[in-house]
């Protein structure tokens, strides 16, 4: 069964197609670097994948079930542009509120472990509104990866981080690939993301134009993709 | 069904935590009601008989006036951060999510209806307490009829520019049956000249709008979140 399955997904946002029948097909355990000029639709086909926004014609499978299902929200965690956290609640009480809304057996030791792993557990009591801008990314990674989700839907995760937020999702991504889960990331950074992806594909205009494995080519020169595929060619 | 109620709990115990923290909509709506109440005792030099003939109608504009900036916030507090994408990707379902708004917006309001009510018998000179179980079963109904329409138009509107604007024109017209019901009820219990079957009838109409407009609600929020 496929981690990940887009099968020609439309989307109208009033006359304009922001996807315009993408397909895309991803395994279980591989880690996709969806790429793509601004505007090409990344961010929708997330949202799509994220069960945040019902595609118009087509279909999007995630482990098999349609998005908006129960039983694979429970399996997916999300990093969108926003850090999806509280700012009035303390950065324990934030995690407790997710680990309850994700069904956990023990939110309480779910998120002193997640503080723990991101290196908030000194101030697990303070507001996040008091948090420096690098503690609240910190607490967004905590909060998106509290549950160890099996397919993870990540939005410009590097964007505007700092050297120690980049440090922290680096090492909590290598160890959701280790222990074999399913990672989507768009990002304009493409060189931190050809060093995770295993596979690579390139939205332009709503449409995937390349999807495949990462290869050498790539690592070794990022602008390739574009080069090859893009419209620039 | 017993997960979504937990759910919906534990969104509400959160709304309430953070509005008890800032008093962002809490200090608003009561100041609001307070400030009416009092602006209207001035206002109007009205005799006794006068005064208990109106005192449901003043009370409920009051309530639903004060319920407005209450159920304003529900879906909007959501917003920074972009908070409400992570609650409609985690697996509580809508209708949990719209409940614990509604649940959260319901207490909030009680709270300002508490706040209000002995100011308004002082005010008006109006003795409330020999009807208290009567009324506030009445407040209750009403109450929670406004907060399930508000919540609901608020996750309608959480997107538009113009919300605050928005959310009463689309509300108002939708709680008249409603008010009726409950400045009917509430005049006719503090003038203390109600008969059963009008009781009755009022009692059915508020119970009949909660039951309709919660139903109608929690099966159309998916389609309201998720577009």
């Amino acid at each position: 069964m496929l981690a990940v399955a887009v099968d020609r997904v439309w989307k109208y946002f009033g006359d304009y197609p922001a996807l315009r029948g993408a397909s895309l097909s991803v395994e279980p355990g591989a880690c996709l670097a969806l790429l793509g000029r601004n505007g090409a639709g990344k961010t929708t086909l997330l949202r799509i994948l994220a069960g945040l926004s019902k595609p118009g014609q087509g279909e999007a499978l995630i482990l098999g079930a349609p998005s908006r299902d129960e039983g694979v929200r429970k399996r997916i965690g999300y990093l969108g542009h926003g850090i999806g956290v509280y700012d009035d609640l303390s950065a324990v009480e934030n995690l407790r509120l997710f680990g309850r809304l994700m069904e956990m057996e023990n939110p309480a030791r779910a998120a002193d472990s997640a503080l723990e792993r991101v290196g908030l557990a000194n101030v697990k009591d303070g507001l996040a509104r008091e948090f420096s801008r690098g503690m609240r990314q910190r607490l967004a990674i905590a909060r998106a990866f509290l549950h160890d989700p099996d397919v993870l839907f990540l939005d410009e995760p590097f964007t505007s981080l700092d050297d120690r937020a980049i440090a922290v999702l680096q090492r909590i991504l290598s160890e959701a690939q280790a222990r074999g889960a399913t990672i989507v990331m768009s990002t304009h950074q493409i060189r931190e993301a050809m060093e995770l992806a295993s596979q690579v594909a390139l939205l332009e205009r709503g449409r995937i134009v390349h999807a495949g494995e990462r290869t050498a080519e790539m690592l070794a020169d990022p602008t390739w993709l574009y080069r090859t595929f893009g419209e620039a060619q | 069904m017993k997960r979504g109620l937990l759910a919906a709990l534990s969104i509400a115990r959160k709304d309430l935590k953070t509005e008890l923290r800032t008093k962002e909509s809490l200090n608003a709506s009561a100041s609001f009601a307070l400030v009416i109440l009092v602006l209207f005792s001035f206002a109007f030099d009205l005799d006794r008989e006068s005064i208990y003939a109106i005192s449901g109608g003043l009370l409920w504009l009051v309530y639903s006036f004060a319920g407005a900036l209450i159920v304003n916030r529900s879906f909007a507090r959501e917003l920074p951060n972009d908070c409400l994408d992570v609650l409609i990707a985690s697996p509580t379902p809508a209708w949990s999510l719209f409940l614990g708004k509604a649940i959260a917006a319901f207490f909030l309001l009680l709270i300002v209806e508490a706040i209000s009510l002995p100011v308004f018998g002082l005010f008006y000179n109006i003795s409330w307490t020999g009807v208290f179980w009567p009324l506030l079963l009445t407040i209750s109904l009403a109450t929670w009829g406004i907060t399930v329409v508000g919540a609901a138009f608020s996750a309608v509107t959480v997107n538009v520019r113009l919300r605050e604007l928005m959310l009463p024109v689309l509300l108002y017209p939708v709680l008249i049956p409603l008010l009726i019901g409950g400045m009917g009820m509430t005049t006719q219990l503090l003038s203390g000249n109600m008969a059963a079957a009008d009781r009755n009838q009022y009692l059915r109409q508020l119970i009949a709008f909660d039951a309709i407009y919660t139903a109608l609600a929690v099966y159309l929020i998916e389609f309201v979140l998720v577009v």
